[in-house]
C-alpha cells in the first residue's frame, strides 16, 4: 500500500474519532481514491452504476469541462448506501481531503438518521448497476436506437413520482362519496353494519366515479400499471426509473439541510485537528469557497450551515420570551440541531427555522427578470421566506396529476396541473407531450394555466393544439 | 476505530462509461446539425468565426425536455453582501438566450438552449457531403489535384487504432485450428493484423471560380451578410474539396476591380449599381487569363437585383457571352426589406441555357439551398462522370 495512503489512514482514524466523540452516527466508510474523469462520471450520472444515455454524457461532458478550465472542483462524490461509498478525489492535497472526509462523515450520518431517507434502498448501488445491465440486453435485443427512444420518452416524466407514497390514505370518508355532511362525526359509525360500497347512508353511489378514482400524483406508476401496448422491457425500465426517482428524491429534497450539515460538522471536526499554519490557511481558504453566497442562487451550504448555526446558538442561548413561553431551558442547541436533522426536510426546515434576523443578517431576497436586468423584487422576510418554500415545494417539480386516463371514454390520457401560481414552461410542455404520447401510445392532454386561464395542451401523436377552457 | 472503513485506490484505467456516453451524445450532436444545416450554416458565429477551429452552435433538440416551471417569470432566491433593497439590480443578461456555462446550466433563468461546439472540419464535413463542380470537363491544362486516403492493404504490423480485428480473429481460428486447438483463445502477436493506406492522387483539369459581389449602396448589411455567408462556405468548400482551383474575386458597384479576398469580405463600398461593369470584366479576365480550353470556369454573382434599369439589356447580353465560355454561370439575388418589382432576375427570366443557374434567398435559412442549387450535381447522365471527385468513384 502506497504511503499517501497510509497517511490518509492516519487522517482517517483521527476524524472518525473526532466524529463519533461528536455524537454523528454513520454506516462503516468506503474510500476510494479516483482520478477526475471518474469522479465527474459518478458526478454526472449520480451513481458509479447507471444505464447508459447521451444525456449523462453530455452532463459529463459539461463537468469535465468545468473541471478542465478550472472553473469548478467536485471533491468528493458520496453514496447513500451502507457501507456508505465514497470517492475522493486523486490530486486532492492532504489538507483537501482532511475536510473532505470530515464532511462525507456528515453526510453519512444524515442519510443514515434522516426521517426522509428511511425509505432508501441502501444497496442501490447493486440494484442500479443489475438494471443496468439488463438495459444494455434490450440494447442488444432491441436495438439502441429503440431502447433510447424510450428512456427519453421515460425520463422526461421521471419526476412525476408521490414521495409520500408510504404515507398510507385514510380509508374513504364518508363525507367524500358524497355531498351531504354528517351531523355530528360520529355518524358513520350507525352505518358500520351497512354495505360496504357507501357508508354515509344516503343511498348515494357515486363511490366509483372514474379511472383513477381520485387524481393520481405517482404519474409513473400509472403509465407503468395501466399503459396498453407496453412490452414487458419497457415496463421493466418505467418501473427503475421510478425506483431511482425514490432513491434520489430524499437528497433533492434535502439538499440545504444535508449541506448544510455536513458543512457545520467539517468546520468542527476541522477544529479538533492538529493543523499547521499553512494547513488552517488552505483549509479556510477552501471552506470559504465552499460555502460562497451567491448573488443569483441560494448557495445551499451557505443558507445550510448559516441555518444550523443559528438553531444552536437560539437553542442555547434563547431569549426570555422563548424561555417563558416555550419552555426553553436553555443549552439544548445541540441535542436541538440532531433532532432538526432527523425529522426535517429543506421545506419544513426553511418553514421552521428561517427567522425575520437570518433572512436580514444574510441579505436574502427574491429577485425576477425585468427586461434584460435581474431585479431584487423583495426583501421582506416572510414573503422571502415563503418564495424560497415555494421553489422547494416537490423539489420545484410541477405537480401533475392523472386525472383521466380514460378521457372522452377513448383512453385518452389527461393529466392536470395543478396550478399555484406558477407557470408552466410551453417550449418544454409541447415537447415532453410526444414524450408522454410515446409511453401512453394514446392522444395525452395536459390542462394548465395561462395568463390565469385554464388552457388545454393536446398531442395527438401528430401535432400539438392548444385551447383555453 | 479500525474496520468502520477502508480506504483503496483501484485502477480505473478501463472504465469509461462517461467517454462512452459523451461519444453518444455527440454523436446525436451530429446528427441534430445535420438536420438543422440550413439554420445553423448561416449563424454569425461560423460566418465571423475568423478561422477559428471551433465553433458553437445552438442546438434546440438536444434538451432534456420535462414539464417544467416557466423560470423566466419565476422569482428566484438569492443572498447579497448587505443592504439590499428592492429594485436593486443584481445582474442582466447580455444576450437573451446566450447560455452561460454557470452550474446547472438549464436551470439558470435565460438559458433556452443547448450549445455544442464543433469543429469547422466536422461541420464543412456535413455541409460538403455531396457538393461537387458541377459539369467538369476535361481540359488540357490539368492540375486540380484532389487526394484521398484509402485503406488497401493489410500487413502485419501497423498502428494499433487500424488493427483490423476481424481478419486478427481469423488468423487465430487458422492457427489454432492448425495446431489442433480449435477456437478463438489466445491471441499472440503474429496474429495481428492491421489495415494499412495508401495516397492516392487524383489529376483533374483545372478550374476557376469567379465570385462576383455587388457592394452598392442598395446592399445593405442583411444582404451583404448573407452574400457573404454564400461566398464563405463556398470558398470553405473548394478549398476542403479541390487543392488547386483558382478564385478571383470581383467586387462591383457601378464600376467593377478585382480585389483581394480580405478586401473582398470586408470592405463596403457605397454608390449605384451597374451589374454590367463586373460581368465585363470577368470576360476580359476569362480572355486574358483563364483559356476556356485549359479551364473549367465557374462565375457567381450575388446582388441585390437593384439594378440601372437601363443596364439590364446590356447585362442579358454580356451573361450570354459568359454563358458561351463557363461550365456554369450562378445568379444569387437577396431580397432585401425593400421588394422590387423590375429586378435583374426578371430580366434574365429571357436566358434559356441549363448552364444558367438563378436563386432567390429572402433569409438566412436560404444560404444552404443556395449552395445546393449551384454545387450538388443533381444533373443527369451525361456529363463527364470520370472527373468528379474521388470519393464517389471508389464505389464504382
Amino acid at each position: 500500500m502506497s504511503s499517501e495512503i497510509k497517511v490518509l489512514e492516519k487522517s482517517i482514524d483521527k476524524i472518525v474519532e473526532i466524529a463519533k466523540g461528536f455524537g454523528l452516527d454513520f454506516y462503516p466508510m468506503r474510500f476510494e481514491v479516483c482520478p477526475a474523469e471518474i469522479i465527474y462520471t459518478f458526478g454526472a450520472y449520480g451513481m458509479p452504476a447507471r444505464f447508459t444515455h447521451w444525456s449523462f454524457g453530455k452532463q459529463y461532458h459539461r463537468l469535465k469541462m468545468q473541471y478542465d478550465f478550472n472553473l469548478s472542483r467536485i471533491y468528493e462524490m458520496v453514496i447513500n448506501s451502507n457501507p456508505c461509498y465514497a470517492f475522493l478525489l486523486d490530486g486532492n492535497s492532504l489538507v483537501q481531503n482532511k475536510m473532505v472526509i470530515a464532511h462525507v462523515l456528515a453526510h453519512c450520518d444524515f442519510f443514515k438518521n434522516n426521517a426522509w431517507f428511511r425509505n432508501t434502498n441502501r444497496d442501490m448501488l447493486e440494484s442500479m448497476s443489475v438494471a443496468a445491465e439488463r438495459f444494455h440486453s434490450y440494447e442488444l435485443q432491441y436495438g439502441r436506437g429503440k431502447v433510447e427512444q424510450f428512456l427519453d420518452a421515460v425520463m422526461a416524466v421521471q419526476q412525476h413520482i408521490d414521495p409520500h407514497y408510504t404515507i398510507k390514505e385514510p380509508k374513504q370518508k364518508a363525507k367524500e362519496c358524497c355531498s351531504k355532511k354528517q351531523a355530528t362525526p360520529y355518524d358513520d359509525l350507525w352505518n358500520l353494519d351497512k354495505k360496504q360500497d357507501c357508508s354515509c347512508g344516503n343511498g348515494c353511489t357515486s363511490n366509483n366515479h372514474g379511472f383513477p378514482e381520485k387524481p393520481q400524483k405517482d404519474l409513473m406508476l400509472f403509465l407503468l400499471k395501466h399503459a396498453k401496448d407496453l412490452e414487458e422491457w419497457q415496463r421493466d425500465i418505467i418501473s427503475v426509473l421510478r425506483d431511482e426517482m425514490f432513491y434520489f428524491w430524499p437528497q433533492m429534497q434535502t439538499k440545504i439541510m444535508n449541506e448544510g450539515w455536513a458543512s457545520y460538522w467539517h468546520v468542527r471536526i476541522m477544529r479538533e485537528m492538529d493543523l499547521d499554519e499553512n494547513e488552517a490557511l488552505e483549509f479556510a481558504k477552501m471552506h470559504a469557497g465552499v460555502i460562497q453566497p451567491s448573488t443569483k442562487s441560494i448557495n445551499p451550504y451557505y443558507l445550510g450551515i448559516k441555518m444550523f448555526e443559528d438553531i444552536e446558538k437560539r437553542w442555547d442561548n434563547p431569549s426570555e420570551e422563548e424561555k417563558k413561553e416555550f419552555h426553553r431551558p436553555g443549552g439544548e442547541g445541540k441535542e436541538k440541531i440532531f433532532e432538526v436533522r432527523s425529522i426535517d426536510n429543506d421545506v419544513s426546515f426553511l418553514r421552521n427555522y428561517l427567522t425575520e434576523d437570518l433572512v436580514e443578517d444574510l441579505d436574502l431576497y427574491l429577485f425576477r427578470k425585468v427586461g434584460h436586468d435581474y431585479k431584487v423584487t423583495t426583501i421582506d422576510w416572510e414573503k422571502v421566506r415563503d418564495g424560497l418554500i415555494n421553489n422547494l415545494t416537490n423539489c420545484g417539480v410541477p405537480n401533475i396529476l392523472v386525472e383521466n386516463g380514460d378521457y372522452g371514454k377513448r383512453g385518452e390520457l389527461y393529466l392536470k396541473h395543478s396550478y399555484e401560481g406558477m407557470e408552466l414552461d410551453v417550449v418544454h410542455l409541447e415537447k415532453t407531450l410526444p414524450h408522454v404520447h410515446t409511453i401512453w401510445g394514446r392522444p395525452v392532454h395536459v390542462e394548465t394555466n395561462l395568463d390565469e386561464k385554464p388552457v388545454l395542451f393536446s398531442y395527438n401523436g401528430e401535432r400539438i393544439t392548444k385551447k383555453f377552457i | 476505530m479500525k474496520g468502520s472503513y477502508i480506504v483503496s485506490r483501484e485502477d480505473w484505467s478501463l472504465h469509461r462509461k462517461g467517454e462512452l456516453d459523451q461519444q453518444r451524445h455527440r454523436k446525436k450532436v451530429k446528427e441534430a446539425i445535420k438536420k438543422n444545416l440550413g439554420d445553423i450554416i448561416a449563424e454569425e458565429s461560423i460566418i465571423m468565426s475568423d478561422g477559428k477551429k471551433v465553433i458553437r452552435v445552438p442546438i434546440r433538440s438536444l434538451e432534456e425536455y420535462r414539464f417544467r416551471h416557466n423560470f423566466r417569470n419565476q422569482k428566484h432566491g438569492g443572498s447579497g453582501k448587505g443592504g439590499s433593497k428592492v429594485g436593486d439590480v443584481i445582474g442582466s443578461d447580455p444576450s437573451s438566450g446566450k447560455a452561460s456555462k454557470g452550474k446547472g446550466a438549464g436551470e439558470e433563468p435565460g438559458v433556452d438552449y443547448y450549445e455544442a461546439d464543433v469543429s469547422m472540419e466536422e461541420l464543412s464535413e456535413m455541409v460538403f457531403e455531396n457538393f461537387k463542380l458541377p459539369d467538369l470537363k476535361e481540359k488540357q491544362n490539368k492540375k486540380l489535384a484532389s487526394e484521398a486516403i484509402e485503406f488497401r492493404d493489410i500487413r502485419k504490423k501497423g498502428l494499433q487504432g487500424n488493427i483490423d480485428r476481424k481478419r486478427t480473429l481469423l488468423e487465430v481460428l487458422k492457427r489454432n485450428a492448425r495446431e489442433g486447438h480449435p477456437g478463438v483463445h489466445g491471441i499472440k502477436p503474429d496474429d495481428l493484423r492491421y489495415k494499412t493506406w495508401e495516397t492516392s492522387f487524383k489529376y483533374e483539369s483545372a478550374a476557376v471560380v469567379i465570385a462576383m459581389l455587388d457592394t452598392s449602396g442598395s446592399m445593405g448589411p442583411f444582404e451583404k451578410y448573407i452574400a457573404r455567408s454564400f461566398f464563405f462556405w463556398m470558398v470553405q468548400f473548394l478549398r476542403t474539396k479541390y487543392q488547386h482551383v483558382n478564385i478571383v474575386f470581383l467586387a462591383h458597384h457601378t464600376e467593377a476591380k478585382e480585389v483581394t479576398e480580405d478586401e473582398f469580405f470586408t470592405k463596403g463600398e457605397s454608390g449605384g449599381t451597374r451589374c454590367s461593369s463586373v460581368y465585363e470584366l470577368a470576360l476580359k479576365l476569362i480572355e486574358e487569363r483563364f483559356n476556356p480550353n485549359d479551364y473549367n470556369i465557374y462565375a457567381f454573382h450575388f446582388t441585390d437585383g437593384d439594378n440601372l434599369s437601363s443596364d439590364n439589356e446590356r447585362c442579358i447580353k454580356l451573361v450570354n457571352k459568359m454563358l458561351g465560355h463557363c461550365n456554369m454561370v450562378g445568379y444569387g439575388e437577396i431580397e432585401g426589406p425593400y421588394y422590387y418589382t423590375s429586378t435583374l432576375k426578371t430580366a434574365f427570366r429571357t436566358i434559356e441555357n441549363p448552364k444558367f443557374t438563378t436563386v432567390t434567398i429572402r433569409d438566412k435559412n436560404g444560404v444552404y439551398p443556395a449552395l445546393r442549387a449551384f454545387f450538388s450535381d443533381k444533373r443527369e447522365d451525361g456529363t463527364v462522370r470520370m472527373m468528379q471527385p474521388l470519393e464517389d468513384n471508389v464505389e464504382e
